[in-house]
């Protein structure tokens, strides 16, 4: 059954020859720097402000570089410059190889979505440190960029699904259900949350259409589902290819696949209101939100699973191909994290972690461990095939990075665990005379030295990330990666 | 005949439109009651739109990304009652457009902040809150004292959020400008503001120049004050 409907699905191991279709490769090459330039950038500025927590005079007293404005410039550029271009690369790459056709609507189209979405970026992050921003969490844009970015994503979805319709494929692969759900479902997310109005044509400022109850709701429907298909079911997509071709297996069951993707979506999008426990939304709604958290541990498993066991009888690749090594570490964090969420989103457990550090090291755990991780294993796949390089410039630097990102997420999550169960207990902790035991501050000042840990699990990560940049530069530029070229013998085999 | 996965993976427009459905439920049957059930926004006393000068302190607030680090909303949850006050009602943000429940606490829950602190403490405590919590994480908003508030739109921004369905009157736009310099001079005859803005608490601009500061003062002055919890029954705080 399995190895029969994937091999009818899935084009993905067989490498089909680049020139005979004629792919645009040229976006997602330039999709690919993208992700990786703001990466750094998501990792120095998330450092930054880690560092703001730990020493506050950092701040410097300037308004721009104050938390409350550099802290959505981290978010968006981790979540939607380094994810969203890593995502828009790795959409067109694969949906062109996985339909055997060029991208629809030409290069020109492709590359609008590719500029346009980088524009976007720039007018988000320069309106934060500027002082512009809704305050809905990882919506921040005002409405006129929000507009812009509208028409960007109806573009990349007209790119993706057109290419879609004209495929020389009788089926469409896995991946590009994913890809395709990720596309749709954030166009609606994107415009429900952020119905405003202006005050004025000319102005920035905008007044959510919706208030009080039905906007926390609202905005946690979208916060949440930003997670779950943003940077799930989009990065699944990437999973659902990458780590196939990379161990040149199909993948492990094919009605996994299906039960995995219509469980996931289905389910996902009822989860918002575990971000509300305990607060004035109603209690059915809040009920209904965990117990579909709950479920969804079952889909995220089936996902893990499928992900994991691809690798039956190629686990040998793991000690020779650094780049399938973070791929399949990241989807043991997937697992790791999404059984996590469910634990947390318990109303007694969320009791104690929600507003403290945990809900930080969560996020963490799965920001660097899953998306950052299975982005890192594409990116460290797609550079020699899109630069046609025969190898990478030094599998050893790709393993210091690996290691090294791999520490630093170890100090980052372990830090947020303790700061905040220790926060959360010490909130509710009474003393003998049956008063509570510590005033606010008394439990800000506990946290100092967990967040000087933190600062440090960032910069390793940070240290690990401009390795890779390095790495992947030499493999363009340096001649021993050239296919001509002898494969030198310190190269191979680390 | 029998349903084979297959036919939906072999039409890009079936998988669209299936997938679109699968993902509207969720949404539909959590969101739209919230809109629908009456009991979900409690019927209590006391809540009235912000005042003008309170409207664009509010502004600043959002702006800043103060919810960053301060959540406005007390959980039911006894050691937070204790700490910050009765647990928010859905009723204390049927005006705030958009919520700022906020989802971390760096720093205190701010939803009872009103009347706890003097206008003197929150002006040195925002211009240097180190000076007065040595421990205190919170940046300087010096930078607020030398902004002068752009108010020259009030008029607009009320009837804007009266667009989105908060309650303003015609009396209270047509008043919007006079109300604003009215609350930010403490000097001044507050009785007509106090009569649209019940407990408005008037701030100390220099005259002739209202801060963004001034702004956020009479903003964090009212927070959690407008229902009086005294007066309201179980019954009227139900949900």
């Amino acid at each position: 059954m399995t190895d029969m409907a994937l091999g009818a699905a899935a084009p993905a191991p067989a490498a089909v020859p680049v020139a005979a279709v004629g792919y645009n490769e040229a976006v997602v090459r330039k999709s690919v720097i993208a992700a990786m330039f703001w990466g750094i950038v998501a990792f120095s500025v998330g450092l930054y402000i880690a560092l703001e927590l730990t020493f506050p005079a950092l701040n410097f007293g300037l308004e721009f570089l104050n938390f409350g404005r550099l802290r959505p410039v981290h978010t968006s550029a981790a979540i939607f410059a380094f994810g969203g271009s890593a995502l828009i690369g790795s959409c067109f790459h694969v949906v062109q190889r996985t339909c055997r056709t060029r991208l629809f609507g030409g290069d020109a189209l492709a590359d609008f979505v590719f500029w346009g979405y980088q524009f976007f970026i720039v007018m988000a992050a320069l309106s934060y440190v500027m002082g512009f921003s809704k305050s809905r969490e990882y919506a921040e844009p005002e409405w006129h960029i929000d507009l812009w970015l509208t028409i960007v994503w109806v573009c990349f979805a007209v790119v993706f699904v057109g290419t879609l319709l004209k495929r020389r494929e009788p089926h469409i692969y896995v991946a590009n259900w994913f890809f395709l759900a990720f596309i749709l479902t954030i166009a609606v997310l994107h415009i429900g949350n952020n119905l405003g109005v202006p005050v004025s044509f000319f102005g920035a400022k905008s007044y959510s259409l919706f208030s009080g109850v039905q906007d926390a709701l609202i905005q946690w429907w979208y916060g949440h589902n930003a997670v779950g298909f943003f940077l799930t079911a989009g990065f699944l997509g990437m999973m659902y290819y990458f780590i196939p071709k990379a161990a040149n297996r199909p993948v492990y069951s094919y009605r996994l696949s299906v039960v995995h993707f219509w469980s996931l979506i289905f389910l996902y999008v009822w989860a918002g209101p575990h971000h509300l426990h305990w607060t004035a939304l109603p209690d059915w709604a809040q009920t209904l939100g965990m117990a579909f958290s709950i479920m969804l541990w079952m889909p995220s498993w089936g996902g893990m699973i499928n992900g994991l066991m691809t690798l039956s009888g190629a686990w040998d690749k793991l000690r020779t191909d650094p780049g399938l090594r973070f791929s399949v570490t990241a989807v043991g964090f997937y697992g790791m994290s999404t059984f996590e969420g469910p634990v947390m989103s318990v109303r007694e457990v969320n009791a104690l972690s929600h507003y403290t550090d945990w809900t930080i090291g969560h996020v963490h755990s799965g920001a660097l461990g899953w998306v950052a991780f299975i982005t890192f294993g594409m990116i460290y796949y797609l550079v020699p095939v899109l630069w046609h390089r025969e190898k990478l410039y030094s599998t050893r630097l790709a393993s210091w990075h690996f290691w090294i990102a791999t520490f630093g997420i170890v100090l980052y999550v372990s830090s947020m665990w303790v700061a905040g169960i220790m926060q959360g207990l010490m909130w509710r902790a009474y003393d003998d005379h049956g008063f509570l035991q510590y005033s606010f501050i008394e439990t800000v000042a506990a946290m100092h030295p967990l967040y000087l840990i933190r600062a440090l699990g960032g910069a390793a990560f940070l240290t690990g990330a401009l390795i890779m940049v390095y790495n992947l530069w030499m493999t363009v530029h340096d001649r021993s990666t050239e296919p001509q070229t002898a494969a030198k013998p310190s190269m191979a085999g680390v | 005949m029998a349903f084979r996965h297959e036919n939906i993976e072999r039409s890009a427009i079936l998988l669209l439109v299936l997938t679109l459905l699968t993902v509207a439920i969720g949404g539909a049957v959590e969101i739209i009651p919230l809109f629908t059930v009456e009991t979900t926004v409690e019927r209590v006393a006391g809540m009235r739109p912000y005042s003008p000068l309170e409207l664009m302190g509010r502004n600043i607030y959002v702006r800043e990304g103060c919810y960053l680090c301060h959540s406005q909303q007390i959980r039911a949850l006894r050691d937070e009652v204790e700490r910050y006050g009765h647990y928010s009602l859905a009723a204390e943000s049927m005006y705030d457009h958009p919520f700022q429940w906020g989802s971390k606490r760096i720093g205190p829950d701010l939803a009872r902040v009103g009347g706890k602190y003097s206008n003197d403490w929150h002006y040195e405590h925002l211009v240097e809150p180190s000076a007065l919590v040595p421990e205190t994480l919170m940046p300087s908003y010096a930078f607020l004292a030398a902004h002068k508030l752009d108010y020259s739109r009030i008029s607009d921004h009320l009837s804007t959020n009266r667009i989105v369905g908060v309650p303003y009157t015609d009396d209270e736009i047509a008043h919007a400008l006079a109300d604003l310099e009215t609350q930010a001079d403490g000097t001044a005859d507050q009785s007509a503001l106090l009569k649209r803005y019940p407990k408005a608490v008037a701030v100390n601009a220099k005259p002739g120049e209202i801060t963004e500061l001034d702004a956020l003062v009479a903003y964090l002055q009212v927070l959690g004050t407008m229902v009086d919890f005294a007066d309201a029954t179980q019954e009227q705080l139900k949900q």
